[in-house]
């Protein structure tokens, strides 16, 4: 792997296999925030199973000094706590790895390796002896893990310490217990073992302008900010976390300070049927609002969003994506619904997309979103993903322009309704594609009906045809001309590339990574992100002037390059590499599906990307590792 | 092809006008496409009778439906109010959304036995349980007229289509299921009794939170034949007001005259009162159980039990059991709303 020298100073990952509903959770989360606040580039992945207690967990780690965040499976270390778990666990640590487990009973001979070292720590024991009652008891020992990693992996104390202190600050009694738990853990560790490890840290700078957040809080906040007043939904993972941020946010920031109500209004729907008439009843009537969902929601969804698309109803709906089909693994992150998004519901429909990378593209295409979806009036997607949403990034700090300017689109005011001889909803006065639109309540003039029937420029019913293509060829162009108010693609090049790599979303941390270790093989590989649907002209382009383009995602089917293909008309030259097993995409699989069709154009010569179609080798090392694949598509 | 009409807007000058100088030409919207003889039609002419009375001003109205022959009325009335024609069975979550929204202007839905009943029963339930602010008025025909004449989930048991088959499975009371989950305003009346309509429309618009009206409506094309349960001529045989209501509003009460036999009335949230009339002995409209208790009885010896059946002011609509400001949310500016970048700069120090 890329950047894996002898130092392994701020070089590793590791991985600790808990029991769910034990409380591992804030444990892990002292660990990864103590990482973070020594300043050195962490990154953490929450494994966690679709059930509320007694499952497998995982936490998994990385820390890069060269700032790589995707997730790697390549574990230096584990610790494993959960002993339906532990044999799997063991057997993933890299060979010359760790393995820190619980010795009050003894381990199993067939998990013992040769190639690892078992650091044993009597963690149950020692908890039996030093706290009562056994909540307490399982609690402490995952605290106790912070401790025994604090000296293995020379985690700052004062840091872990602090942390502890701002935590229990109102609770001086479970700070005292947190205290001797660590400090356990801590002795235990440097009394049997040569701490620190090779695997180690050491304070860096380079989280000065950082915070530590998940994608869906910074969705939520990117709500906030965008003045979005109502929010309808119903829960699925991985898109509850961002509604409850949102409702939390509000009770702090959106009180009317004289009356104490809300200035906001958060409906609980009976579905997501229900969640996104809502929307559109809300936005019909001038409010922003959004709903946050899943790729199931947006299945149930889909009448009303063609609705809001003929209608033309502004809606912001973020799909916070798992793993699909039907209910799939409901915990498991992928890229599967670019298809359903983008041309959701019967008949002929388009929808703007926006595909955020990180936290901090949630927080800025939440406020871009309710922008574009009033501004084109017309739903308009966030597509996220759960490990976007869910897991914890270091991030750009979130900041806010005081004098950004919201663009509510075209509304008529009262003044402006009554200026006009007569309003008629979908006439079209300056061929932007967009009509101007009136809020009920405002003036009797500004009266229209809203329908999902065939209607006219006036907004009357019709059948005729000419009334009919005028309106829906008119929506075709708005659509086709917001392109130019969407996120432009990012695009890093590389002199001498001819071989291009595409990609969207989360999967940008593992294609960046895997590009940068191409080059130093030698391989030089330009990239473009993609960051909104419909695509930028730039797409065309780039796809034109590579003689070879890889479309790097995590789906099975190869969504984005289908769209691409659809879109763009570029196809013979797109390889599709794709990961779908559900963890979030490593950069050994990105290497995996291009290496080989690299290696086989320097066989055959240049050009070898515009022949036949047959499968490319794939290896497949680790059992989550099972989807990925990479094949030659399109061509012929 | 069906097309719209526009109605020309003749005045006469003797016409009467309301209180804001308005006719009830003006609470009229394009014409009826619907057959000719259609009950729907009926009750869009209560609708705009019950708005012209009660002084609304039309654009301060939002007219909502879902899909079916009775969801087409909305055109048919309060020509400069909007209107919103949503997919079939979901009308009730654009009344939530749009009520979260603005939750000043009146809204009335209108929906029918199929879009109702079926599809939308779900949202049904959940609009009245979350006693959104809105008059629903249940254009009930026993069948789906617009796609010609299947039975609906009101059908009666042994009631016939037009071609003679005969339904077997019971239906769904609309009346019954709303007394049932909670519903703090239900009634039942009939398109062809438009001196009891109009009262109880006028007090379920303004009723505080969710207004059921069930209004027996009969589908002359497809189910006013004789041996359906809801023609004409059945609904009129088994007819049964339990309770007579008027309307009178905050202004007119002193001066009104009440007819022979007014009973009590029932004060409504903004001043006005509903006064009961006919009340059939020992009936109480504030008494959910002896309401359903009743009601059931009648109807399971085949009566059309009509009348504002029953009534409860005191209940929290949607606003108040979420606690949002009085001031509708489109009308705060969006700088109240965004917390600005002091505010987040404070904020991301937690997250470090
Ligand atoms: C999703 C969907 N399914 C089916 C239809 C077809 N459809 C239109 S109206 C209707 C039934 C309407 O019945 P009802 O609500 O009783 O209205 P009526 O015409 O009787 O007044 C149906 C099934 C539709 N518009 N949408
Ligand atoms: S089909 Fe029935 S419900 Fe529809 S308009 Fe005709 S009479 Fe009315
Ligand atoms: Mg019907």
């Amino acid at each position: 792997m890329a950047g894996r020298g002898l130092d392994r100073t701020n070089d590793f990952a590791f991985k600790i296999g808990t029991v769910n509903g034990t409380g591992s959770a804030s444990a892990n989360g002292l660990i990864m925030q103590s990482i973070f606040r020594m300043g050195i580039p962490v990154s953490g992945k929450n494994i966690f199973p679709s059930n509320i207690q007694g499952l497998p967990t995982w936490y998994e780690i990385r820390v890069s000094r060269d700032a790589h965040t995707a997730r790697t499976p390549h574990f230096d270390l584990v610790v494993t706590l959960n002993p339906a778990s532990e044999q799997r666990d063991i057997a993933e640590v890299q060979p010359g790895g760790y393995v820190v487990h619980d010795s009050s009973w003894p381990l199993e001979e067939d998990r013992r390796r040769d190639d690892v070292t078992f650091l044993g720590v009597p963690m149950g024991q020692m908890c039996v002896e030093a706290f009562e009652g056994a909540r307490e008891r399982i609690l402490m020992r995952n605290i106790l893990y912070v401790g025994i990693l604090t000296a293995l992996l020379d985690i700052e104390t004062d840091v872990v310490k602090g942390l502890l202190r701002e935590m229990f600050e109102h609770k001086p009694k479970l700070l005292d217990s947190n205290y001797l738990a660590v400090k356990m853990g801590y002795d235990y560790a440097k009394e049997h073992f040569d701490c620190p490890l090779p695997l180690r840290l050491a304070r860096m700078d380079a989280n000065a302008d950082c915070v530590l957040m998940d994608g869906n809080t910074a969705a939520a906040l990117g709500c906030v900010y965008a003045g979005a007043t109502v929010a309808a939904w119903y829960p699925i993972t991985p898109a509850t976390s961002l509604m409850d941020r949102f409702t939390a946010f509000c009770e702090r920031y959106r009180k009317d300070p004289e009356s104490g109500k809300n200035l906001f209004c958060v409906l609980q729907a009976e579905d997501e049927l229900a969640a996104i008439g809502m929307v559109l009843g809300a936005t019909w009537a001038g409010a922003r609002a959004f709903t946050p969902t899943s790729g199931p929601g947006i299945s149930l969804m889909s009448e009303f969003i063609g609705f809001g698309y003929y209608a033309e109803i502004p809606a912001v709906i973020f799909d916070v994506q798992r793993t699909g089909p039907s209910t799939g693994m409901p915990t498991r992150t992928q890229q599967c619904d670019l298809l359903l998004c983008a041309y959701a519901s019967h008949g002929d429909t388009k929808h703007i997309l926006l595909f955020p990378k990180d936290p901090n593209e949630c927080f800025e295409m939440a406020v871009t979103a309710f922008d574009l979806a009033e501004r084109f009036q017309t739903p308009v997607f966030v597509l996220s993903d759960l490990d976007i949403g869910m897991n914890d990034w270091a991030c750009r700090r979130l900041e806010w322009d005081d004098a950004y300017v919201h663009d509510r689109g075209k509304v008529l005011s009262a003044e402006e309704i009554r200026s006009l001889d007569a309003f008629y909803r979908y006439v079209d006065p300056d061929g932007d594609g967009i009509a101007a639109r009136t809020l009920p309540g405002v003036d009797p003039k500004g009266a229209y009906f809203t329908r999902g029937s065939g209607h006219t420029r006036l907004g009357r019913y019709t059948e005729d045809a000419s009334e009919y293509l005028e309106v829906v060829d008119r929506i075709a162009r708005k659509i086709e001309g917001s392109v130019r108010n969407l996120p432009e693609p990012e695009v890093v090049e590389r002199r001498g590339a001819r071989v291009g790599i595409v990609a969207l979303g989360s999967s940008d941390g593992a294609v960046r990574e895997a590009i940068e270790s191409l080059a130093e093989q030698g391989v030089p590989l330009d990239y473009m992100r993609i960051r909104a649907f419909p695509f930028h002209e730039s797409v065309d382009r780039f796809l034109a002037e590579h003689e070879l383009v890889f479309v790097v995602e995590q789906n099975r089917d190869a969504q984005l390059r289908s769209l691409l293909s659809l879109e763009t008309g570029a196809n013979r030259r797109l390889v599709s590499v794709r990961y779908y097993g559900g963890q979030p995409l490593s950069a050994h699989h990105v290497l995996e599906g291009v290496l080989p069709e690299l290696e086989r154009r320097a066989v055959d010569g240049e050009g070898a990307g515009e022949r036949g179609a047959r499968e490319a080798g794939r290896d497949t090392a680790a059992p989550e590792d099972a989807g990925a694949s990479s094949s030659r598509v399109g061509a012929g | 092809m069906v097309q719209h009409i526009t109605k020309p807007t003749i005045r006469h000058p003797g016409m009467r006008r309301n209180a804001l100088g308005l006719t009830r030409r003006d609470y009229e919207g394009s014409m009826s496409t619907l057959c000719a003889g259609c009950g729907h039609d009926s009750i869009t002419s209560a609708i705009i009778q019950a708005f012209f009375e009660l002084d609304i001003p039309p654009h301060r109205a939002a007219k909502l439906s879902g899909i079916g022959c009775s969801s087409k009325t909305p055109t048919y009335f309060l020509g400069e109010s909007h209107g919103f024609n949503a997919v079939h069975g979901r009308m009730p979550a654009i009344a939530s959304g749009a009520s979260a929204a603005n939750r000043d202007l009146i809204y009335i839905g209108v929906s029918g036995d199929g879009d109702s009943l079926s599809i939308g029963l779900g949202q049904l339930c959940h609009a009245i349980r979350r006693n959104v602010n809105l008059l629903y008025v249940l254009e009930n025909n026993g069948v789906y007229g617009l796609t010609k004449g299947q039975f609906s989930a009101s059908a009666d048991v042994g009631t016939k289509s037009k071609r003679g088959v005969e339904n077997r499975q019971r239906p769904i009371d609309p009346v019954l299921l709303a007394l049932s989950i909670g519903a703090s305003f239900v009634a039942r009346s009939f398109s062809g009794d438009k001196a009891q309509l109009v009262p109880i429309l006028k007090a379920g618009l303004r009723h505080k939170g969710f207004a059921l009206v069930d209004v027996i409506s009969p589908c002359v094309t497809f189910n006013d034949h004789e041996s359906s349960t809801k023609s004409y001529v059945h609904t009129r045989e088994h007819y049964r007001e339990v309770v007579g209501a008027d309307f009178v509003p905050p202004a007119e009460e002193i001066t009104a005259e009440y007819a022979a036999g007014a009973t009590e009335g029932i004060r409504m949230h903004d001043g006005s009162l509903v006064r009961f009339h006919k009340v059939e002995k020992d009936y109480d409209p504030t008494d959910r159980e002896a309401v359903y208790a009743y009601v059931s009885e009648l109807q399971n010896e085949g009566e059309v039990v009509t009348g504002l059946l029953f009534i409860e002011e005191s209940t929290e609509d949607m606003h108040d059991g979420l606690g949002t400001v009085d001031t509708p949310l489109v009308e705060l500016p969006i700088d109240r709303l965004v917390p600005g970048s002091g505010e987040l700069a404070a904020l991301m120090r937690q997250f470090r």
